[in-house]
């Protein structure tokens, strides 16, 4: 990543780096340390207190949307890791069938698809089906948003494996899916779990799929939020926030590791 | 070896892996002669697969019009062989030639388009790779990097479901065989391309295939660890008793190791012959020119008299050759004699009657001199303005050799030369 030609910390340098870093993560730094703000008034500093986190884990409707959240995230994911690690293999292993640009270029469709127009088409369709929208039409949504983002990590490190490795593993008794299971699959099991984290991640902060595609009683944590913010930003959506924050640097940490554990083992990094 | 192996306790007294069938242990002890053999050989002995009396004139593989075409791309072209068992075949030929899809098809990797390919009789042409009793090693060695050493040796035994025990006592085996005693728990990325190699040796052999198929099996080893590695892999199939069938486009490495040798073109199986006969009898002039080096002379076909063909040449003149056995359709023919038939002296010697038909005499001036060592190769230009290369070995360390510049005749009897007529 760092560029070789970048050898010293000029001063100039410095400032860049900090001034670059202040622009990203200054905002997030306020409103990590106003959620420890024991005052009532958002931008009055009170003192130190965990009070907003207390209060957080007493607010029945904000903790039934943040369980929604998860429960989106962990089963859309799950779901857009299973296709899209089937998506990949079918694009990278299988023989060149007809249709096979149109099908890549439908699978990464959703990657540059802008979310309102995803979301919109997503509500018509269940409307239209007179499907009950809640937690499956949220999940179905977000499975869909999130599946290419799959494709895309898995589909890198299959590229990277040796075809012949399969073909031995065939050559000495294993039938295809065998072979597939027991040589292929643990050696891309990090870019699958680097793929679910990521789904995960990215269904956890999505406002605005789940917004057209969720029901009365189902919103999720985001949603919740961006409602009661309408209301007035309460010191308790701070607290919230840096706990969601807080999730999700754990979860693209593992993510990463993962990755470098499956690239350690071959040759090729998975892009994150 | 499996003497020192404290978990032998399934066969006691028995030196020999546990053999699938005792028809093989019985195969064993009459048809490898490794009796008087030190016994650390005995145990990884292999026996060849017993076959019923009836089929023994049977070759073990018979390729039959075998064709396969990628597109219009015609990759193999009906091509028509047989192996025979315990044989060491070598298929030879330039990249692209087809070589290796013919072997991907007897692995299973690729269906044949037309054709049957026979493994002891049975057509295998539709029986999946996994089901076939034919191992493949990979050019690339294609070990699995997740595994170690001995996972990697024992893959294949595993799924043949084979006992734990078994198991262990065949992947000693193989360890033992290749010589990788106390790499076992390494990672392939963790060993030098030598003991990869090895490995991978090691894993398609664990199966006791009848046909192991090696796919340029030395092409990523320098040149001395090669040219140990030959020999070691000769010396292994002779001891095992079973036939190998590698792919190389390393004539060298083919003529060293092979009992026969199939030579491919463009999809054609061109020829195929023992090393000696590919290059002392070549099919046609490609092969001529594709294994070692030649000098050809195209010329007409004249007259014939005791024994010799003259033969009317462009470049060098009439040359007397000796009367092909069986007698040329085609008028105007080639006439091919390696550069190491070619001698060279200062004049023409004694030059009577019948001495003018027993040596060919090309006068000529000599353009370039190699000293390779052993041997030095020069070249000759003729008269005609036409080059013959020749190629003398260094017999005496003091004598003087011939210079550039120097006039000299280039000379070569009619037994040597080949004629060629396609």
């Amino acid at each position: 990543m760092a560029s070789r030609r970048i050898t010293r910390m000029t001063r100039f340098n410095i400032t860049a780096l900090v001034l670059g870093l202040a622009f990203l993560y200054l905002p997030i730094v306020i409103l990590v340390i106003y959620s420890f703000n024991a005052s009532r008034l958002v931008t009055v500093w009170g003192g130190w207190s965990l009070r907003w986190y207390y209060e957080f884990f007493n607010d029945r409707a904000m903790l039934d949307a943040a369980w929604m959240s998860l429960r989106v995230g962990a089963v859309s994911a799950t779901i857009a890791t299973l296709l899209g690690t089937l998506a990949a293999v079918a694009l990278t292993r299988g023989e060149r069938f007809k249709g096979r640009m149109l099908f890549s270029g439908m699978l990464y469709a959703p990657l540059v698809m802008p979310e309102v127009i995803s979301g919109l088409s997503l509500l018509l369709l269940f409307v239209g089906l007179d499907a009950g929208r809640g937690f499956w039409t949220v999940t179905i949504a977000h499975t869909t948003l999130t599946m290419c983002f799959v494709t895309v990590v898995v589909q890198s490190r299959l590229g990277a494996i040796d075809r012949s490795l399969e073909e031995a593993a065939m050559d000495l008794g294993c039938n295809p899916l065998r072979a597939f299971l027991s040589v292929t699959l643990p050696l891309i099991i990090p870019s699958i779990a680097a793929g679910w984290m990521l789904a995960f991640t990215l269904s956890l902060d999505d406002v605005v799929i789940a917004s057209f595609t969720t029901g009365p009683g189902s919103a999720t944590l985001p949603i919740r939020i961006y409602s009661e913010v309408r209301l007035g930003v309460k010191p308790e959506i701070n607290a919230i926030c840096t706990m969601v924050i807080a999730l999700i640097a754990v979860v693209i940490t593992v993510a990463s590791f993962a990755s470098k554990l499956s690239s350690t083992q071959g040759e090729n990094a998975v892009p994150l | 070896m499996t003497e020192e192996q404290p978990n032998s306790e399934t066969e006691p007294g028995k030196p020999e892996a546990p053999a699938v069938e005792p028809a093989k242990d019985a195969e064993l002890a009459k048809d490898t002669p490794v009796q008087e053999a030190p016994a650390k050989v005995e145990p990884v002995a292999i026996a060849p697969v017993p076959r019923p009396e009836a089929e023994r004139d049977m070759p073990l593989l018979r390729i039959e019009g075998v064709a396969k075409k990628f597109g219009n791309f015609r990759a193999v072209d009906h091509v028509t062989l047989d192996i025979r068992a315990g044989e060491f075949f070598a298929l030879l030929g330039p990249s692209g030639c087809g070589k290796t899809t013919l072997l991907r098809m007897l692995a299973g990797f690729e269906t044949p388009d037309e054709g049957r390919i026979l493994l002891n009789g049975k057509d295998i042409a539709p029986v999946m790779p996994h089901e076939r009793p034919v191992n493949m090693m990979f050019q690339n060695y294609a070990l699995f990097p997740h595994l170690s050493v001995r996972d990697n040796i024992a893959f294949g035994l595993k799924r043949a479901g084979m006992a734990r025990t078994d198991i262990k006592t065949r992947v000693a085996e193989m360890v033992a065989l290749v010589k990788l005693e106390g790499m076992e728990k390494r990672k392939p990325d963790q060993l030098s391309g030598g003991q990869r190699q090895r490995v991978a040796l090691a894993r398609s052999l664990a199966r006791r295939p009848q046909v192991l198929l090696l796919d340029e099996p030395l092409a990523a080893l320098d040149k001395k660890l090669r040219e140990s590695t030959q020999a070691e892999l000769m010396e292994l199939q002779r001891r095992l008793g079973m036939t190998f069938i590698v792919v190389t486009h390393d004539q060298e490495e083919a003529m060293t190791m092979a009992d026969r040798i199939g030579v491919m073109d463009a999809g054609r199986l061109e020829q195929m012959a023992s090393p000696r006969d590919l290059y002392e009898t070549p099919a046609s002039r490609w092969i001529a020119e594709f294994v070692g080096d030649i000098n050809l002379f195209e010329g007409q076909v004249g007259t014939s008299e005791g024994g010799r063909l003259a033969i009317e040449t462009r470049d060098g003149g009439t040359i007397y050759v000796a009367e092909p056995r069986n007698p040329l359709t085609k008028s105007v023919v080639s006439v091919a004699v390696r550069p190491e038939k070619v001698k060279l002296s200062r004049r023409v010697l004694a030059a009577d009657g019948t001495s003018a038909k027993a040596f060919n005499w090309l006068e000529g001036v000599i353009t370039d001199v190699s000293y390779l060592g052993g041997i030095t190769t020069y070249k000759v230009k003729l008269d005609s303005g036409a080059v013959v290369r020749s190629s003398m070995a260094n017999t005496t360390r003091l004598l003087d050799t011939y210079a550039a510049s120097q006039r000299v005749v280039a000379w070569f009897t009619p037994d040597d030369c080949l004629v060629l007529e396609q």
